[in-house]
């Protein structure tokens, strides 16, 4: 962290625990008799509860979106550039929620949990989840916070498509859903990728079918590679190109098979990071997450069928080098929605940033983003004068 | 409320309430706004210009990034009430294509595009022999977004080749000129021509 906290940034901020008693019935069939969630919360509630935010986070995202755990931290939360006071998702306006989701390894019940059935490490036996389940967990935290109707759920990327689902899944509970970088579903390619990610980390020797914590080691090498090859799908080549060209580490080619070009120790260094701070079975499941994720499924594949259900106000975001989930992936929700005659506005922005853009600070991205959340920021206000007789309620 | 630009005062008056309307070229979305307040009129705007998307989005009006040069593939037939397209279907690579386009996606469409047989562009070519400047037209022919200016006769010639009904005609003039010889002879007369157009 720098030596004094930004003026812009939630500051200090303290994860909080939740534990739900209830069994959650999954869609795999299997049954969740009892969770914890992990979250942290920034700016606060209103009196009438209208001005609560979630964000939902993405493939290996987690609950610390913004601030800073101490004043030690190098890096505040993954999402700091747009949550905080005067940003676009503004804490002195809402009372901004982000969770870590289930089956995730940064503190809510997932594959490196104890399962009380057994009193060992769920490891590999954890249920497959699927984007349906985490927004029913959502769903039950705003329950435990006491929030009925969320102001907007927001999500980028794997994010986005849970907003999405929430928007179809419960859109009484909801005024405004926020989809950036997101797809409608996986295409082929997307799961390919996916595939070369969990094939790297399975046939990793110290991987022992998802039980490598009863080995005492990790599958580090195969978290490596998966790491390195969904590094690439988030940059775009322009961006890669830009940062590393073909910039070599020495000042020559030494014709041999040790790190040469800079963008290969690039790629070492992030596969080295995450293969020590992320659990094998969470990307496995995360990536199954991603895979199986299609709301149109139960709607004949008819996405502006499914989408005929939602009530919120919609906003779309792409970008324009994202390769991962192109503006075209966006456009097929927008053309849903407005088919489905539902309200929406979409932006496609240009930045040579690739998928990663969505985490990026970018002018033009901030400045659609703003605009309509504070549009939802002011209607919570309205929702709250009208309720208390102030003004007409529309 | 009002709308500060003639032409669009006189198009709201051809919009039923409760339509579904599409609003190519919406700009900062000022007829939406509009309609959606004074007609419970649902709809889209579709625009490429950054500033004016946000402008949109700020007054809670519905806008779609598009570039309409692409077409409206993504809009289903006759999906609409009455498409519009207010002093951007000069700015078209093919007007004609366009236009049959509205008509596809909507039962109706409204267009309003600069006349350039206006009495003061003819007078300005006639007498300077340079392509005309005005309010209406403000930029030069090297600048210039629109590559198709025609006139209150070419569109209806247009039109006729196509099979396609005039329903309404109108007159918008930047400074209010309400004239008879507006009405009577508007392709001289007229600085903004306004048609509601059906197949």
């Amino acid at each position: 962290m720098p030596n004094a906290i930004p003026e812009d940034s939630v500051g200090i901020v303290e994860p909080q625990i939740a534990h739900f008693d209830t069994p959650l019935e999954l869609t795999c069939g299997r049954t969740l008799d009892s969770y914890q969630l992990i979250y942290e919360t920034y700016g606060t509630l209103n009196a009438d509860r209208s001005n609560a935010v979630l964000i939902c986070h993405a493939l290996s995202g987690t609950h610390h979106a913004a601030g800073y755990h101490s004043a030690d931290d190098r890096k505040p939360g993954w999402w700091d550039a747009y949550i905080g006071p005067g940003k676009c998702i503004d804490t002195n306006r809402f009372y901004v929620v982000c969770l870590n989701n289930l089956g995730g390894c940064s503190g809510s019940t997932g594959p490196t949990s104890i399962d009380p059935a057994t009193g060992k490490t769920y490891g590999p036996d954890f249920p497959v989840m699927t984007v349906t389940d985490w927004v029913n967990s959502q769903i039950r935290l705003g329950d435990y916070l006491g929030i009925h109707t969320w102001a907007a759920i927001v999500g980028g990327s794997l994010g986005g498509m849970q907003a999405l689902q929430w928007s179809i899944n419960y859109p009484d509970r909801m005024r405004n859903t926020v989809v950036i970088a997101a797809a409608p579903r996986l295409s082929a390619q997307n799961i390919a990728f996916n595939e070369v990610a969990r094939q790297a980390i399975m046939s990793d020797p110290e991987f022992h079918d998802g039980r490598y914590a009863d080995h005492g080691t990790i599958p580090r090498h195969g978290l490596r590679l998966a790491r390195m090859v969904g590094h690439i799908t988030y940059l775009s080549e322009h961006s890669m190109g830009d940062k590393f060209g073909r910039d070599l580490r020495t000042d020559k080619i030494n014709f041999g098979y040790d790190v040469e070009f800079q963008v290969e120790s690039y790629l070492r260094y992030q596969g080295d990071t995450f293969s020590e701070s992320f659990d094998a079975n969470t990307y496995l499941l995360m990536t199954k997450a991603l895979d199986y994720f299609d709301p149109a499924a139960r709607y004949d594949g008819d996405l502006s069928k499914a989408l005929g259900q939602a009530k919120s106000n919609f906003l779309l975001v792409s970008f324009s080098t994202d390769w991962r989930f192109a503006p075209s992936r966006s456009e097929e929700i927008v053309d849903a929605l407005t088919e489905a005659g539902r309200h929406v506005s979409y932006a496609c922005i240009e930045s040579p940033h690739g998928h990663d853009a969505f985490l990026i600070p970018n002018e033009r991205y901030e400045a659609v983003f703003s605009a309509f959340m504070d549009r939802a920021a002011n209607e919570a206000e309205q929702q709250k004068a009208c309720e208390k007789g102030e003004t007409a309620c529309t | 409320m009002h709308l500060t630009r003639p032409d669009l005062a006189i198009i709201q008056n051809w919009i039923q309430p409760k339509s579904r309307v599409l609003d190519l070229g919406c700009g900062s979305g000022e007829l939406l706004d509009f309609l959606q307040q004074k007609k419970q009129v649902y709809g889209y705007g579709l625009e490429i210009d950054d500033q004016k998307i946000t402008e949109c989005i700020a007054k809670g009006v519905n806008v779609i990034e598009q570039n309409l040069d692409a077409g409206l593939s993504n809009f289903k037939d006759q999906s609409y009430d009455v498409v519009v397209m207010t002093q951007a279907l000069q700015a078209m690579k093919r007007p004609d294509l366009m236009l049959e386009e509205m008509l596809r996606v909507g039962k109706e469409c409204i267009v309003t595009f600069p006349n350039f047989a206006y009495w003061r562009c003819r007078f300005y070519l006639a007498i300077k022999g340079e392509m005309p400047v005005s309010k209406s037209l403000p930029h030069t022919w090297y600048n210039t977004p629109n590559i198709h200016l025609s006139t209150f006769r070419d569109f209806e010639q247009l039109c006729k080749s196509r099979n396609l009904q005039i329903i309404d005609r109108a007159v918008g003039n930047s400074e209010h000129e309400s004239h008879w010889a507006t009405q009577l002879w508007p392709n001289l007369f007229g600085e903004v021509a306004i048609y509601r157009v059906t197949r």
